[in-house]
């Protein structure tokens, strides 16, 4: 659909309508920059931008900063200042090394969530009790016979009678 | 052991065959799962012997895995460019995987439902897609996969943490759900930014097609969470599936009604130019046929278009994009010349059709 109609170099890819009560009013073709300098991308950036949670964390701590940059990962070599610039760690054991900063970190970024919740793995053998799984299966079952969905039904009550036979 | 990756040029995954729930606005769902292992670094820091050794153990992993055993193996360090390219169109593959450097793998089943990536970001990233709205069911599957894959190997697990990744943004669940949506009436109304909004204040992220790293392209809008620590993997789901995605969905289809209801001739004519561009024009870019292929398709779902089934919209749709494109035209193309051969094989595939 051809270049951008402000700059005339770069190719349009954003194509806005402006639609009014009796006729197309107005047509618009930019480039994402073109879009972007007008607005009308709103904002692109990521919720959860890992360095500027970084810069925000160090910054806010400026007394602790030198400890920090002293922590390194005895197993991968891995050192805090090397994490904070690439943003991926070294090690699994990087996340005890690093556990006090990580924390605050973590927290920002998912919310205020300190402590995993969810599944685990079977060697550990916990949260895999069958009922959990029972009393889901259960609900949807009674969520697909609800939106008259009997296909999916019978496939949960199949899957509800193997836990219950087990 | 390497397949060949010739023949999946002419098929289509099943998530592109757009039979599933609520296909009119949702393209697809995606779920993924990032694992490490246990007694080796992370990628950032293993050493060449480390890389080879960790695709070795997942990919015997794998086959040992009983319902896994049928997966094709895929050595993506000896892949040229445009098989890569290639993989990463059908959504095999991400495009981190596909530019990364040393030993990285890729086995996946036939449908192209199931993907497990060996040495992207994370050791493993997991995959499950399915076409239209399908939450419950990816859960499912790929729970089972990582059930399958854990009676093989020792994931990397943290008490307080729970599975840890190489980036600390996804410790915990590990967890991505991604919801591809088709949003062409909110956009030509000017409120997919508020959709977006609303989306990026729930801590949700707003992606064009092909993940992480694009920008929103058009028409078609992919939904991921953020968050992966302090929420279980089934309450995040059901987030989406009770909460976000229906709302998105009930607001695009009264767009799409008031659109017909109120401006029925611009719709119809938006429809029919783009029709007639892709049977008609010389020169198409991925861009301009991506749009048109947008109008085509909500022509088709809003009753106004039926010239057309949505499993050829669907197949031009992943056919006209590029390493697509030079796989069926068997040679390397220039960005001019692939334009001529995307122009062409509209024609061909379109120009047939009766119009009515
Ligand atoms: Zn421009
Ligand atoms: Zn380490």
């Amino acid at each position: 659909m051809g270049p951008c109609e402000k700059c005339k170099k770069a190719q349009a890819t954003f194509h806005l309508t402006n639609l009014e009560q009796h006729s197309i009013k107005e047509e618009r073709h930019l480039c994402e920059r073109c879009a972007a300098e007008e607005g009308l991308l709103g904002s692109e950036k990521p919720v959860l931008d890992l360095s500027h949670l970084m810069e925000q964390f160090v910054s806010g701590g400026k007394a602790s900063a030198a400890a920090l940059a002293g922590l390194v990962c005895e197993e991968c070599g891995m050192t805090y200042i090397e994490f904070r610039n690439q943003g991926v760690l070294g090690c699994p054991h990087d996340y005890d090394v690093f556990a006090e900063p990580l924390a605050k970190l973590l927290e920002s970024a998912h919310d205020g969530a300190t402590h995993h919740v969810g599944k685990s793995p079977r060697s550990l053998g916990q949260s895999r009790k069958p009922t959990d799984e029972l009393r889901r299966l259960r609900r949807l079952l009674d969520e697909a016979v609800t939106g008259e969905d009997y296909e999916r039904a019978a496939s949960l009550r199949d899957r509800i009678r193997e836990i219950e036979s087990a | 052991m390497t397949a060949p990756l010739g023949d999946v040029v002419r098929q289509l995954g099943e998530w592109l065959r757009g039979s599933g729930p609520q296909s009119d606005v949702v393209i697809s769902t995606r779920i993924r799962l990032a694992r490490n292992l246990r007694g080796f670094p992370f990628l950032s820091r293993a050493s060449v012997e480390q890389r080879a050794e960790l695709v070795q153990t997942l990919a015997t992993a794998s086959r040992r895995a009983g319902d896994l055993a049928k997966l094709i193996h895929v050595d993506v360090e000896k892949l040229d460019e445009l098989d890569r390219q290639l993989l990463v169109e059908r959504h095999i593959i991400s495009r981190q995987h596909a530019e990364a450097n040393g030993a990285r793998a890729v086995a996946f089943d036939r449908e192209e439902s199931v993907s497990l990536m060996m040495n992207e970001e994370d050791h493993l990233r997991m995959q499950v897609i399915r076409s239209g709205l399908q939450l419950e069911e990816a859960w499912e599957l790929i729970s089972r996969v990582d059930d399958s894959i854990d009676q093989q190997v020792e994931y990397a697990y943290h008490a307080q943490f729970g599975y840890l990744t190489a980036c600390p943004t996804n410790v915990g669940t590990g967890l991505r759900v991604s919801v591809m949506l088709h949003l062409p009436a909110l956009r030509l109304t000017g409120e997919l930014e508020k959709v977006a909004h609303a989306a990026r204040e729930m801590k949700l992220a707003v992606r064009g097609l092909f993940g992480e790293g694009t920008e929103a392209l058009g028409d078609f809008f992919q939904i991921s969470n953020q968050i992966t620590l302090g929420r279980g993997e089934l309450d995040l789901i059901d987030d989406f599936r009770k909460d976000v995605i229906p709302k998105i969905i009930e607001y695009e289809l009264a767009a799409r009604r008031s659109l017909i209801k109120s401006r029925q001739q611009a719709v119809d004519d938006k429809i029919w130019r783009a029709l007639g561009t892709l049977r008609n024009a010389r020169l198409m870019s991925s861009n301009e046929a991506m749009q048109c292929l947008s109008y085509v398709r909500l022509g088709l779902h809003t009753g106004r278009l039926s010239a057309i089934d949505l499993h050829t919209v669907n197949e031009l749709f992943l056919q006209s994009q590029q390493a697509h494109l030079q796989k069926l035209q068997g040679e390397r193309l220039t960005g001019e010349q692939r334009s001529v051969v995307r122009a062409a094989l509209f024609r061909s595939r379109l120009g047939h059709i009766n119009q009515n």
